[in-house]
């Protein structure tokens, strides 16, 4: 192809071309009426300033707590909140692991049959719809106050975050390695060892360490809705003013959250 | 000795990507399959090990049809087929040796395989095959630290693992520098010969086909349009397979690069 012997002249302007709203008149008539509605919402507001002055007081007194904390007045219940925490969450990450890998197996559309997979993909929307603090008021009704009904709720929490996140990385593991274990006459179960287990293994380690993290968090919320742990720990001494001690168990909070963070970190590098 | 008798295969699509394909291959011969992309390489040798499900027609291999098979025969029909990748299809994660171990794994119980207890002769025959393909000292570590070209010496050892009646090659050289190209032909073809191994080699590089094949067979939008010696492959038969262009110039090109195509087999080793 011979190139064209004349100098033509080509823009030198170019702007990416609108994606939504192609139409100029569209896009302003709707700007302006999102501009509109964000000055009308706002007028309706209604802030108490008196009550936002008083909440300030008690900020202040929070923060000065939080600045000086307690650790030792309510040292034996805070511990033992924390030992229940810390129980509660591993036993319901390590249960919970052990139930999402097979219905994660099974909610996998390139593995399961469709009958499998409709009822793991059911689990997970089940386990999913709830918020934590909702499954854990239901089972402390059912199993009454304490770390059980705790162990119970994020347990089924970990399951619909595990299986449905196992099941998309193994619905996106690279088919030809698949096609190729299968092509070697490997059964069911073989291909699953050998062709999906390598590929999904490091995001799974990656994935439980992280739910063992938002196991922690949660148990500290759901303990306030009498599920046990540290929340009810913190909950009494919010109750009763102690905020110097209650400043105590969020910085406990704080310090094991940032040890999970690094100490994940540091085992995924290792198993990738 | 594989038969294919008015064997199609029409997608759920609609797409028509293969057309009564009537062939034999008999022992010990290898077949360059040749076409432009989309007339149907991949799809025929797919349907041979029923990867790929074909609409219409049987398969034999030896005695055994493999079309009517169901899964558990499927499954042993497999193992009797060995099957060589583009980019090679390594379980990316696991190590050279579980590579080529897995080509055992339909002779293998799941939970031997599990354990990866083979059996002494899966195991000296693995390390036999990688000293054959020049990566004897490579067996433990892990397939994604090797190269393009040692990748497909380990997908090749995978597949001879099986001690195949036939070995069906999806574009073997589809991401390899053209030396490496014809060392992974030249091994498959000794290998071949060894055995006396029919094969399938499905490739774009006509050049790279007609050198190491004993015959052509030309595929054109799911019809077989050539079936003939390498030398019969003239400028007329390439234009009604991939349209027109200029053949003279294309194999002057590449005619000084050809060696003797049977030249004995070179230091599998280079390269390496």
């Amino acid at each position: 192809m011979a190139l064209e012997p004349v100098a033509q002249s080509y823009p030198t302007r170019w702007k990416r071309p609108p994606v939504l709203l192609t139409h100029p008149l569209w896009r302003k008539i709707i700007l302006l009426g999102g501009l509109v509605y964000l000055v009308l919402a706002i007028q309706t507001v209604e802030v108490d300033w008196q009550r936002v002055y008083l909440g300030l007081e008690r900020g202040w007194r929070f923060v000065q707590g939080f600045l000086v904390p307690d650790f030792t007045s309510r040292w034996n219940d805070i511990y033992a909140g924390l030992m229940e925490s810390l129980t509660m969450t591993v036993t319901s990450t390590v249960a919970g692991i052990l139930i999402s890998v097979p219905i994660g197996i099974g909610a996998a559309r390139n593995l399961a049959p469709a009958p499998v997979y409709l009822a793991c993909r059911g689990i997970i929307t089940v386990s999913r719809s709830f918020q934590e603090v909702i499954i854990a008021i239901l089972l402390v009704a059912m199993f009454g106050f304490g770390p059980f009904a705790g162990f119970l709720t994020l347990a089924f929490a970990t399951i619909g975050f595990l299986s449905k996140l196992l099941a998309e990385e193994i619905e996106d593991c690279d088919r030809s390695q698949i096609e190729a274990i299968r092509a070697t006459g490997a059964s069911w179960w073989q291909v699953v060892n050998y062709a999906v287990q390598p590929q999904v293994m490091p995001r799974l380690v990656g994935l439980s360490l992280y739910r063992l993290d938002i196991n922690f968090r949660e148990s500290a919320v759901i303990g306030i809705v009498g599920a046990g742990g540290i929340g009810a720990t913190l909950n009494t001494a919010i109750d009763r003013y102690e905020y110097d001690s209650a400043g105590a168990v969020l910085i406990i909070i704080i310090a094991i959250v940032l040890v999970v963070e690094y100490s994940s970190s540091y085992i995924r590098r290792w198993v990738q | 000795m594989l038969k294919l008798d008015k064997v199609s295969k029409t997608y759920k699509t609609g797409d028509k990507a293969l057309h009564n394909a009537c062939f034999e291959v008999p022992a010990g011969q290898v077949v360059g399959l040749i076409g432009p992309s989309g007339a149907g390489k991949s799809t025929l040798i797919r349907c041979i090990n029923r990867l790929v499900e074909p609409t219409q027609g049987s398969i034999t291999l030896g005695d055994t049809e493999l079309t009517g098979l169901n899964r558990r025969e499927l499954r042993r029909a497999r193992r009797r087929i060995g099957m060589i990748f583009q980019e090679y299809a390594l379980v990316e994660r696991l190590t050279v040796m579980e590579n080529v171990l897995s080509g055992r794994l339909g002779y293998v119980p799941a939970w031997r395989s599990y354990l990866r207890k083979f059996s002494p002769d899966d195991i000296a025959q693995a390390f036999s095959l990688l000293d054959r393909v020049g990566l004897a000292d490579h067996y433990n570590k892990r397939a994604d630290a090797l190269s393009g070209g040692q990748r497909q010496r380990v997908g090749i050892a995978r597949a001879l693992e099986q001690n195949p009646e036939l070995l069906l090659v999806d574009e073997p050289t589809a991401s390899l520098d053209p030396k490496t190209s014809r060392q992974i032909m030249r091994l498959i073809r000794t290998a071949c010969q060894e055995r006396n191994l029919p094969a399938i080699i499905n490739i774009h590089d006509v050049m790279l086909a007609q050198q190491f094949s004993d015959r052509i067979i030309g595929l054109k939008a799911g019809d077989i349009v050539f079936d003939g010696a390498p030398d019969a492959l003239t400028d007329e038969v390439l234009t009604t397979i991939y349209g027109d262009e200029d053949w003279t110039q294309l194999r002057g090109d590449n005619g000084e690069q050809s060696t003797d195509p049977e030249a004995p087999a070179v230091d599998l080793a280079e390269g390496v």
